[in-house]
């Protein structure tokens, strides 16, 4: 008895450290957190001895949740900023702070190597945005630092990635405030410089803007050379035909597993959506033509038939 | 066939028929290219146009099928599309007995034709079920494909859009199969070109 007593005092002392560890995790960067998270913040005025609220501009609030389940979430906010920054106002000088760049932490790393990063910074550095504006165009600028999280490789459902990536594009394509940061260039209407494209609603949906936007790879799951718009994928044939371009981006992730899985080729764009012209399953096609062939001979040999039973 | 002249085929039947083989003549081609489409095949219209001339002429069919429709609902032509179901069975085995056997022993049609009954039963069938059946659902998804926010996203796990476009497809490919055996039944007539006449004049 004494010794259950002891166990139950024994475990719960346990969780408690456990939960407190928890929470410890989580308030990891309550102390930036506080303010960032949050649309109002509090500071004191130690001049006058009172506490001031103010409002937190949008651009400088992170979604606490979106950030605790992105890629990065299990770093601490002093990781990847100066620990200065704990102090409140942050010091001037601390804007001229030179950011880490993915390759800084990821270049060389051979638990990456699949992601293949260099050949994707190779790619960035031939990219037309980069080009167009080489200092203020990084990785970061797509790729979230708060939020950024693996979708196309690890996503069951196309149209989730479909989303998710077009997101990225639309970030600034269907925002001027984070364009104009970054060209002289009156703002691209897309919806109008997509109005040769039919269904536009649908197609934006079920296909990403890098499909027709850049050069497809074969080493990178997802391309980066972003091509200028001449270069862009016009031909609705590219997409809707038996070999669609598709099958080498979008859906070769997955249509690769289920190659593997023993599924045909068209399994995956079988489910998700309907590509016309892409989407041919070999069953209904023999059985169409069997079908179809068939009738003819049936037609013909009923004017045979009937030619020779003239007279 | 019956020996004085009947007028079968007024002239708004007549109108609407043409003008519904025409369109969907072009549906049947567009259809296919881009069912198959292949940029390097030389017998397929290009996607692209393919895609603008079905939209155009699934939409003229439709009107042209609402045509149909009223005018069948307001003339004494739609009772020929009306049929008994008690012997029905019987009356398509004796018409298809005699189409496969029957002509060929030079024997007399088993069913004449007249003014109030100009379909023998197994036209009197097929058209009803390709123009009361057929024509319904492929117009119905069609239309649904041309706005496909108003399809179902997800159907059983499938794509809704998926499911439509079959359904669209398979019931073309059935039509299609009706038109070659629609356009060699009528051949057989007095003569191989007299029933073609006959939907020009409508003199039968
Ligand atoms: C008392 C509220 C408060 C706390 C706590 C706070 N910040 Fe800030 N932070 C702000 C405000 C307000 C701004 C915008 C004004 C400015 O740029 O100084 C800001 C700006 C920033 C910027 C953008 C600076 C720039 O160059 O534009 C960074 C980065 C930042 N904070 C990081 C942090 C980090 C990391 C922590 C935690 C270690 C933290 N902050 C804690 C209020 C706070
Ligand atoms: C993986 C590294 C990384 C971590 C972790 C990180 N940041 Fe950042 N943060 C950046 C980078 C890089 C930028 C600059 C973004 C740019 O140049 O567009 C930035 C910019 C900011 C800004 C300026 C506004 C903006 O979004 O551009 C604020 C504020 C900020 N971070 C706060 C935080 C806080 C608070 C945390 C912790 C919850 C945090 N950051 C964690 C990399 C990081
Ligand atoms: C400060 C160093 C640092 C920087 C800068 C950084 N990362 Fe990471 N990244 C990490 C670490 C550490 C992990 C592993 C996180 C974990 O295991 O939870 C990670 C995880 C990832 C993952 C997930 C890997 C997996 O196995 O699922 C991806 C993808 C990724 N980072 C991409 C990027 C990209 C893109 C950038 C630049 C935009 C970047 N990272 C910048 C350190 C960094
Ligand atoms: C123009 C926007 C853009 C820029 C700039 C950009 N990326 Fe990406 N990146 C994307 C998109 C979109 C994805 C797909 C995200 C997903 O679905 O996982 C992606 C995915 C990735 C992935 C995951 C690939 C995989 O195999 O799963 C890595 C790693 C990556 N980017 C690294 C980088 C690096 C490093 C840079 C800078 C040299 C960079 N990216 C710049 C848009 C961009
Ligand atoms: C079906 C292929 C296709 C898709 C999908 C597509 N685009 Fe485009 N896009 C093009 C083509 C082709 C042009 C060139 C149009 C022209 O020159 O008139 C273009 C032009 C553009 C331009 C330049 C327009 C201008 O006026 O300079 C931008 C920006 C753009 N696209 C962004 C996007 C974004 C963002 C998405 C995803 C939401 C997207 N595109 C999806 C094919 C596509
Ligand atoms: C960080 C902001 C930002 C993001 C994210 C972004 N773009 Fe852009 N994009 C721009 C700016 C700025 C320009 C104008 C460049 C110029 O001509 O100065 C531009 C131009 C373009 C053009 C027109 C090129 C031309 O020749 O005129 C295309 C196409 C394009 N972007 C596609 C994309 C695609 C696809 C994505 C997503 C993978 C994307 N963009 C993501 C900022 C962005
Ligand atoms: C980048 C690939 C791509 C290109 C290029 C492309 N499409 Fe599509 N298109 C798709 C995909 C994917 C779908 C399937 C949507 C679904 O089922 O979710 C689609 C669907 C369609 C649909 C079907 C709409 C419906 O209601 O089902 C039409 C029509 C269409 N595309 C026409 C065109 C035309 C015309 C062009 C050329 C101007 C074109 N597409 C270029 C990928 C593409
Ligand atoms: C798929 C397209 C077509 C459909 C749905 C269709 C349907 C029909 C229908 C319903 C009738 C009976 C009309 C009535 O009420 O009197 C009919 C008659 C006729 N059709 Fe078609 N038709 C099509 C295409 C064609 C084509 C392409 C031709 C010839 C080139 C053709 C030749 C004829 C002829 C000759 C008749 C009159 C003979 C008879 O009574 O069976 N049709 N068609």
């Amino acid at each position: 008895m004494k010794l259950l007593k002891l166990l139950l005092v024994c475990s719960l002392f346990l969780a408690g450290i456990l939960v407190n560890a928890q929470e410890k995790e989580a308030n990891k960067n309550h102390s930036c957190l506080k303010c960032h998270g949050h649309t109002t913040f509090k500071y004191m005025n130690e001049d006058f001895g009172m506490e001031i609220k103010e409002s937190m501009c949008a651009n400088r609030m992170i979604d606490t949740l979106a950030y605790a389940q992105s890629n990065h979430g299990m770093f601490k906010c002093t990781d990847c900023h100066s620990p200065e920054y704990e102090t409140f106002p942050h010091p001037g000088q601390l804007r001229m702070e030179l950011m880490y760049a993915c390759n800084d932490c990821h270049g060389g790393d051979p638990e990456y190597a699949k992601f293949h990063f260099e050949a994707i910074e190779e790619a960035f550095y031939e990219s037309m945005h980069y080009n167009r504006s080489p200092d203020a165009f990084t990785c970061w600028s797509c790729h979230n630092p708060h939020t950024y999280k693996t979708q196309a490789r690890v996503g069951e459902n196309i149209i989730e990635t479909v989303r998710y990536d077009n997101n990225i594009c639309l970030s600034c394509h269907a925002d001027v405030s984070k364009y104009e940061l970054l060209t002289e260039r009156e703002n691209i209407n897309i919806l109008q410089s997509h109005d040769w494209l039919p269904n536009q609603e649908l197609h934006f949906k079920s296909v990403r803007c890098i499909e027709c936007h850049t050069q497809l790879s074969d080493s990178l799951l997802v391309s980066h050379v972003v091509m200028p718009r001449d270069s862009a994928i016009r031909e609705c044939t590219s997409c809707h035909s038996a070999n669609s371009h598709l099958m080498a981006s979008l859906y070769r992730y997955k249509s690769l597993e289920s190659r593997k899985g023993g599924g045909f080729l068209n399994a995956v764009i079988l489910n998700d959506s309907y590509v016309i012209g892409a989407n041919r399953n070999q069953y209904l096609n023999i059985l169409s033509v069997v079908i179809f062939g068939l009738v003819l001979i049936g037609i013909f040999t009923h004017a045979l038939i009937r030619i020779l039973k003239r007279k | 066939m019956a020996d004085e002249k009947l007028y079968l085929y007024p002239i708004w039947i007549r109108i609407w028929h043409w003008l519904n083989a025409v369109f969907f003549i072009v549906l049947l081609l567009t259809g296919i290219s881009m069912q198959y489409s292949n940029p390097d095949n030389p017998f397929l219209i290009s996607f692209e146009l393919s895609v603008q001339l079905h939209n155009i002429f699934g939409i003229l069919i439709s009107i042209n099928y609402l045509i149909f429709i009223i005018g069948n609902l307001f003339t004494s032509n739609g009772k020929q599309y009306k049929m008994k179901t008690k012997g029905l069975f019987k009356r398509l085995y004796d018409q298809s007995v005699f189409y496969l056997f029957g002509m060929f022993k030079k024997q007399d049609p088993p069913f004449d034709i007249s003014v109030e009954n100009k379909f023998n039963p197994l036209q009197r069938f097929i058209y009803s079920t390709a123009m009361y059946i057929g024509f319904p659902i492929i117009i119905a998804s069609g239309f649904a494909l041309l706005f496909p926010e108003i399809i179902i996203p997800q159907i059983f796990g499938l794509s809704g859009i998926l499911i439509t476009a079959l359904i669209h497809v398979i019931i073309g490919f059935i039509l299609s199969l009706f038109l070659f055996i629609h356009i060699y039944v009528c051949t057989i007539g007095a003569s191989i070109s007299s029933n073609f006449k006959s939907m020009i004049t409508g003199w039968h």
